[in-house]
């Protein structure tokens, strides 16, 4: 019915600048959002993990880690829903040209992430405020909800942007979509690659970005079991998601090495089609040229087709309009790989010393690597992200409307980008204090110390 | 009923949860604002702090729920109003992202002057929210927004005698709601003076809202005649429940009935927010698009209301588990630390102190 309207899209910008600014205004907020977010769907577990295991063996430690975590896991779940709705504004007010004419086929798993967000919110709220209100089994189960419905939120909302790269379920006839099926679009092809890899990421930035703060304190020399715990527990969730995370990576870009090639083309810094393409680490674009790169002979053929003579299809399989940003696209996807690698060496570091001496390794080395690894998780995050979303430029919805034919026309959009950088620094600023402030809380030396006492642990 | 209507309806349920609930948020926020100075000031803020701290995230999920029923329902209509109101739309989402995340913070921090700034950011984004929500409502009410991307007036589209009138009868109205829910609240602690200073503003609030109100017919009159013919046609008997029920939770608020005036007074809000939109019932964006004309396809309409049907056996267990909790759990635990009068009343503030 939307058809019978004459909706106004293909605007363009009010200017070049508009959509620069539109675009890194989105980046920005998605980008911070991210993160937070992806701590609210990995951290919960930790927490329910710590609580349980306080509950079963009655350790302090594990006692004080569950409560501690669960004011950290309020603070972020905050900052997360709020700077999760800004985008719901932003992808009418940036993007009208998107929403108008696609709303409709994409809002089906927004409407039911907003079934799993507002499940997480209630019983986050339960599971904050009534600790001391509940027995302590019936508590400890109030987390599970959180736990299923921040993965089940990620899945929709990824599913909505995997449609984006592979857009299915409608009909674009003239302009107007038709024959709508909400459930194809939801789940389209790129859905299980992306929902997967992006829900394990989330637990990797959620176990590796809490061991680094226990790695700081333990390089400080706080090494007490209350801090040993506080480490072993994320690090080591962390350990085991990473080579599952990296074979996931590997499928999904088989994926896209099948259904974009010319996100795989930009990814790989590969211009001409060519048979035996080989890998390329480093290097950057120069006039339609990857150079200074590092060349692995069929490289790329092998780990994109399992087969060294396969075909991979350069850059100019299409029109120059039709090409992403090659340096950005191709040095984001080395970052994330780089940052991958560096934690599954990490990882297997950790493993083998694990095995043979049911210790972590003895080197600081080791905890000054995992005391980054909070960072290098977050780089992967970003890295990746970049590398999807930039990919799939110069299209919105890959194949069907431009960025340039969603934006906004509204006069002026690159102000909303002024003020939202100041927001976002200060945000910034006072997240990072607070959270600092959260974790570097003195440990209480006796148990019958306020803290303890005030926080139901003796 | 049409399955477009059904599906508007439920969106508008979403609208009214979140003014009610939300909106009371947000004017915790607003008496937050002018409770007074760190000290004399405590009690008010230590009981909206606890007031709002369990449920408010969960109250906020009702916008972005009524933001994606609206872009997959009617999407030309969200693109419409999202691309002509990008100013006090914009103005709307940070003040969400300030409110939300001060809120945080100030719990998290002990520091005076830290609390202090924090709080002044909530409060005052508690204010500024639903100012420009409600100057939205306007722009959207006097058929100020044609469909198209970005083809209204940026500026008057929302600069002007309605959206004015609605952005401060918004903030007049959450304050208000916030002020009775409160007032129940104080009286459950057992403290008379706090129950007494939330009455008394509350009392306050809705005189003025409803003077504001009043007035606002002649507002009404001259800039929307349209909004104005069907908010005195077909929406007359809403907006008099409104009226009524707005008169008798002020007797009841001057009587100390505090319970049932939780109840008056939200009816009075849920009449005028469904009498504005049968005021404008055919129309969405009045006087251009119909809803028949700017529904989105039935394979979607019934998806999303499969699902949230589905949804609903979770979330209506759920949610009642949630209010019930701190509804009665409150009694206690703010009786014991209403008393003795301290800045900060739950866990959080005696580990705040401790430390």
């Amino acid at each position: 019915m939307a058809a019978a309207l004459e909706m106004q899209v293909g605007t363009t910008a009010a200017s070049a600048a508009d959509l620069m600014a539109a675009r890194s205004q989105m980046a920005v907020s998605l980008g911070w959002h991210i993160i937070v977010a992806c701590l609210g769907v990995g951290f919960p577990l930790l927490v329910m993990v710590a609580e349980w295991r306080g509950l079963r063996t009655g350790d302090p430690a594990w006692r004080l880690l569950a409560r501690r975590w669960a004011r950290t896991l309020g603070v972020l779940f905050a900052v997360g829903a709020v700077s999760g709705t800004i985008l719901s504004f932003e992808l009418g007010i940036l993007w009208p040209g998107m929403m108008g004419t696609f709303g409709e086929v994409i809002g089906l798993p927004f409407a039911i992430e907003g079934v799993a967000f507002f499940t997480e919110a209630i019983f986050l709220g339960i599971y904050l405020y009534a600790w001391d209100r509940l027995p302590p089994r019936a508590h400890l189960l109030c987390g599970i909800p959180i736990v299923i419905s921040g993965v089940a939120g990620a899945f929709f909302v990824v599913a909505a942007n995997s449609w984006m790269n592979q857009p299915r379920g409608f009909d674009l006839v003239d302009g107007k979509v038709t024959n709508v099926d909400p459930w194809a679009a939801m789940f389209n092809p790129a859905t299980p690659p992306q929902t997967v890899h992006m829900i394990l990421a989330a637990f990797l930035v959620s176990g590796y970005g809490v061991a680094s703060v226990y790695a700081v304190a333990m390089l400080r020399g706080r090494r007490d079991r209350y801090h040993r715990l506080g480490f072993l527990l994320p690090f080591c969730f962390a350990a085991v998601v990473t080579p599952v995370q990296i074979g996931v990576g590997d499928w999904a870009a088989h994926f896209v090495a099948d259904n974009q090639p010319v996100k795989l083309a930009a990814m790989e810094g590969v211009f001409h089609t060519e048979r035996g393409a080989p890998l390329h680490l480093g290097g950057i674009e120069v006039d339609g040229e990857l150079r200074y790169a590092v060349e692995i002979p069929d490289g790329l053929s092998l780990l994109a087709h399992w087969d060294p003579d396969a075909e991979i299809k350069g850059l100019d399989q299409v029109p120059a309009g039709d090409r992403p940003p090659v340096n950005v696209v191709h040095l984001s996807f080395q970052t994330m790989v780089a940052a991958g690698s560096a934690l599954l060496v990490l990882a297997g570091w950790f493993a083998l010393a694990w095995w043979r001496r049911r210790d972590l390794p003895r080197s600081d080395w080791f905890l000054r690597a995992a005391s980054l690894a909070g960072v290098a998780a977050v780089i992967a995050l970003e890295a990746g992200w970049v590398t999807t979303e930039v990919g799939r430029q110069p299209w919105i919805v890959y194949g069907y409307m431009r960025t340039s034919e969603a934006v906004s026309s509204a006069p002026g959009l690159r102000f909303g980008l002024y003020v939202l950088l100041v927001v976002y620094t200060l945000m910034t600023v006072a997240t990072v204090y607070v959270l600092g402030r959260l974790a570097r809380r003195p440990l209480p030396v006796a148990p019958q110390e306020h803290d303890v006492v005030e926080e139901k642990v003796t | 009923m049409t399955l477009a209507d059904i599906f508007l309806a439920v969106t508008w349920v979403g609208v009214t949860a979140y003014a009610l609930l939300g909106g009371a948020d947000f004017g915790a926020g607003a008496w937050d604002l002018i409770a007074g100075g760190a000290h004399g000031g405590a009690r008010q803020r230590a009981l909206i702090e606890h007031s709002i701290g369990p449920v408010w995230e969960a109250n906020h999920v009702w916008l972005i729920f009524a933001l994606v029923m609206l872009w997959t329902g009617f999407p030309t209509a969200f693109a419409s109003i999202m691309s002509t109101l990008y100013i006090p739309l914009m103005a709307v989402a940070f003040g969400v992202i300030l409110r939300g995340a001060a809120f945080a913070f100030r719990k998290a921090v002990p520091e005076l002057w830290l609390k202090r700034l924090f709080g002044a950011c909530f409060a005052a984004s508690s204010v500024i929210t639903p100012f420009f929500l409600g100057t939205v409502a306007g722009a959207v009410a006097t058929g100020r927004v044609p469909p198209g991307t970005a083809r209204g007036q940026p500026i008057t589209s929302w600069v002007n005698p309605t959206s004015l009138l609605g952005g401060i009868l918004a903030v007049g109205v959450c304050a208000y709601l916030a002020a009775v829910y409160l007032t129940n609240d104080a009286r459950r602690t057992g403290d008379q003076e706090l129950t007494e200073w939330f009455r008394v503003r509350a009392l306050a609030a809705g005189l003025v809202v409803g003077v504001v109100a009043l007035g606002g017919i002649g507002v009404l009159r001259a800039d929307a005649p349209r909004l104005f013919d069907g908010l005195t046609g077909r929406a007359l008997p809403l907006v008099a429940a409104s009226a009524l029920f707005g008169a008798a939770s002020l007797v009841l608020l001057a009587r100390r009935r505090l319970v049932a005036v939780r109840a008056t007074a939200a009816l009075a809000v849920v009449a005028i927010i469904w009498g504005w939109a049968a005021a404008q019932y055919p129309y969405l964006l009045v006087p251009y698009l119909t809803i028949a004309q700017a529904a989105s396809s039935p394979a979607v309409m019934w998806a999303v209301l499969a699902s949230l049907a589905v949804g609903s056996l979770l979330l209506v267990p759920s949610l009642t588990l949630l209010f019930v909790l701190f509804q009665r759990e409150h009694v206690q635990d703010l009786a014991a630390a209403g008393h003795a009068g301290k800045g900060r009343t739950d866990r959080d503030g005696k580990e705040a102190q401790a430390l």
